[in-house]
């Protein structure tokens, strides 16, 4: 059997490398040093159907020794199948410890499927009632305009200055 | 008959769909998954009466004939492995079924459990009835996935992190395993076991002893052989209670079977004799020692796992066919009293409320029945006589002392070391768990106490659960077949004998394959 320089070289490089990386501590260096190792292995396999050049098996050619091996080719059909399936777990795997490092076990807790509508709901609430301080507000403003005319308008301003934050204090806390 | 033999796949694969597709009724699912490893034990059942009185039931797979299509082989050895797991895996579903009802499943938000068990079953299964490496590595990536997900079940910290080591360590032994099966279709055009039997000794020594190594060094890190086991205690005491007893159970007799399988099929000579006793030495002697240090029940049954997985490697590595046949009735003792235990231990976690030695006490008061489930399980794995651990034991060493050797002497030794001290840590735990009056547990003194170690996750925390009927049932009935292989112990062992017979004569497996010659 004889196989191309080319490819064993890669190959050689890719097992190299592959687990070079995968002796790292983090998750994603693991899962690239998978993804290079199981290609180099692959690439093993692929290596295993004989000299580059030869023709596929087609139904009509005559049968001679310089057509390829299918079988290899097969198998790594099916490995990469495979190594696709591992990586997607992997990746949720890693997705999920980075979850949990950022967050940790706290972070977990179900959300709650009706947040959107409570907080909806607690906003016409709240907004019901900051219009109506508002227009207490407006009326109070009114009438202390109305009845001493020679305190300054700067009164009225600062009030309203100071029932702003409040009302968004309130909304802030219950989202 | 040789239609039953692609059922033992087909059934669980479908049944996974079936749960799957159920997702949201979860007592279909427990339907469709106790049903289809009931049909499994019926079928293998079946199929082990008729493989015990025909010989080997072989199919090719499309009608396409070996070497070029896949050819599933039942002969007695797999059909020992197809019965047993199967048994196994339906008692332990049983239990989990039990632990689902009680939790009203809140472990798993998503009912992912039932129809990953399946695939880890049909996995499991494929492995057994492979007539080629490429279909065994297939059978074992399908239980290998499957198993990631059991043990990352709910996603928490403690199982992510032995997750990962379990998934890294599998994954780069599969890549060997993958590499090997390269290597071997390199070197002899197939990767059908039947005719690599033929093959393989045409080789030149050196490039055998290397496609054997590989092999070796692949399936040993999934059997947990020592040096190759120290990723094991550490993952699967984490997973729950059902999935570690599983894992347990199968998961490392899946890589003693495929050594078994390659070992004496494709490598008949047994070069690797003598490094295998040593291997087979340690893996004993240092799993047990690690046992002894632990004052986790989970962890120290993790340990004494490890450690008789060095007595079945002892009984391939000497050969023979009565080592063979010893190994043979090993491994299914062991994969009943291993999967009992870990259950036992469950149930000890839910009424003890943590399965740490330093904490748990009076639990004999609180429940005898468990008690006496232990103890018993207890005395059988440590190879008390009259029970299938002693008769498993005697068996193999009475293999050993037919070889002969100063080696195998020294074997012998360590065998015995090993089940003395096996016993000697169950009896304490037993002693520290059941025996010792729930008072005494709070401010207890002891040297040895204080000596062992607890799990390095465990959190200190005391929290019971109940237990539902149907666990302890479970459990029960799986010890009383771990006692029933010690009553019908003769007839079982004639089957293993007639097993190890079929596998010292290759040529039963060849002919079957290849009824008129191998190409």
């Amino acid at each position: 059997m004889s196989a191309s320089l080319t490819l064993v070289i890669v190959m050689a490089v890719m097992y190299a490398a592959g687990i070079y990386i995968m002796l790292e501590r983090s998750l994603t260096r693991v899962l690239i040093g998978f993804l290079l190792v199981g290609n180099a292995t692959n690439l093993l396999i692929f290596i295993m159907s004989g000299r580059p050049g030869s023709s596929p098996i087609v139904t009509g050619t005559a049968l001679d020794d310089t057509m390829v091996d299918p079988v290899p080719q097969v198998l790594m059909l099916t490995a990469i199948v495979i190594n696709f399936g591992i990586t997607a777990l992997l990746l949720a795997l890693i997705y999920r410890s980075w979850w949990l490092a950022q967050l940790g076990d706290e972070g977990d807790t179900l959300t709650d499927e009706h947040a959107a509508e409570t907080s909806e709901d607690s906003e016409i609430t709240f907004q019901s009632s900051t219009d109506d301080e508002a227009a207490v507000q407006a009326s109070l403003d009114a009438s202390e305009q109305g009845s001493d005319d020679d305190s300054s308008g700067t009164d009225a301003t600062d009030r309203a200055d100071e029932n702003q934050p409040s009302t968004t204090d309130q909304e802030g806390g219950t989202r | 008959m040789n239609v039953l033999v692609p059922l033992v796949v087909a059934i669980p694969l479908l049944g996974a769909a079936l749960a799957l597709a159920l997702g949201r009724r979860s007592r279909y699912q427990v339907l469709v998954s106790v049903l289809s490893l009931t049909a499994v034990v019926v079928i293998s059942a079946v199929l082990l009466v008729l493989v015990d009185q025909n010989g080997p039931a072989v199919v090719h797979v499309g009608d396409w004939q070996a070497p070029w299509g896949i050819v599933l082989v039942v002969d007695r050895l797999s059909a020992i492995m197809l019965i047993i797991s199967a048994l196994m895996l339906l008692g332990v579903l049983l239990f989990a079924v039990g632990q689902g009802i009680v939790d009203s499943n809140r472990e798993t938000p998503v009912s992912i459990f039932h129809p990953t068990y399946l695939v880890l079953a049909a996995g499991l299964f494929n492995a057994f009835i492979a007539g080629d490496l490429f279909n065994m590595y297939v059978g074992f990536e399908m239980l290998l996935s499957a198993s990631y997900v059991l043990l990352t079940l709910g996603g928490t910290g403690a199982r992510i992190r032995a997750g990962v080591t379990y998934i890294v360590v599998s994954l780069v032994s599969s890549i060997l395993f993958l590499s090997a099966i390269a290597l071997i279709y390199g070197a002899t055009g197939t990767v059908t076991l039947a005719l690599l039997a033929e093959r393989i000794p045409e080789l030149p020594g050196d490039v055998q002893l290397i496609l054997g190594l590989m092999l070796i060094v692949a399936f040993s890190v999934k059997a947990a052989v020592f040096p190759l086991s120290f990723w094991l205690p550490d993952s699967y005491p984490t997973a729950p209670a059902p999935v570690t007893a599983v894992f347990a159970g199968l998961l490392t007799k899946v890589g003693v079977y495929a050594i078994l399988r390659t070992q004496t099929l494709l490598f008949p000579d047994n070069r690797l004799s003598v490094p295998l006793m040593i291997v087979a030495l340690l893996t004993m002697v240092v799993g047990i020692l690690g046992a002894l240090a632990q004052a986790d029940i989970k962890r120290l049954l993790s340990f004494t796992l490890v450690s008789h997985i060095g007595y079945m490697i002892f009984g391939i590595a000497l050969g023979t066919q009565a080592a063979i046949a010893a190994t043979i009735f090993y491994v299914v003792h062991h994969i009943m009293i291993q999967t009992t235990l870990f259950l036992c231990a469950g149930l000890v976690e839910r009424i003890g409320g943590t399965t740490s030695l330093a904490r748990l006490g009076g639990m004999l008061k609180a429940a005898p029945l468990v008690a006496i489930l232990f103890f018993i399980g207890a005395l059988n794995l440590g190879g008390i006589p009259p029970f299938s651990g002693f008769l498993g034991k005697v068996a193999l060493f009475d293999a050993g002392v037919e070889v002969g050797g100063a080696l195998s002497y020294v074997l012998l030794a360590g065998g015995a070391a090993t089940s003395l001290l096996t016993l000697y840590a169950l009896a304490r735990a037993w002693n520290m768990a059941f025996w010792r009056p729930r008072r005494d547990v709070e401010n207890y003194d002891s040297a040895m106490l204080n000596a062992l170690q607890d799990d390095p996750h465990d959190e200190g925390t005391v929290t019971t659960k109940t237990t539902s009927p149907l666990m302890t049932v479970a459990t029960a009935t799986m010890l009383a077949l771990t006692v029933s292989l010690t009553v019908f112990a003769g007839p079982a062992f004639d089957l293993a004998a007639r097993a190890a017979a079929d596998i010292e004569a290759p040529s039963t497996y060849i002919d079957a394959v290849f009824p008129g010659g191998t190409p």
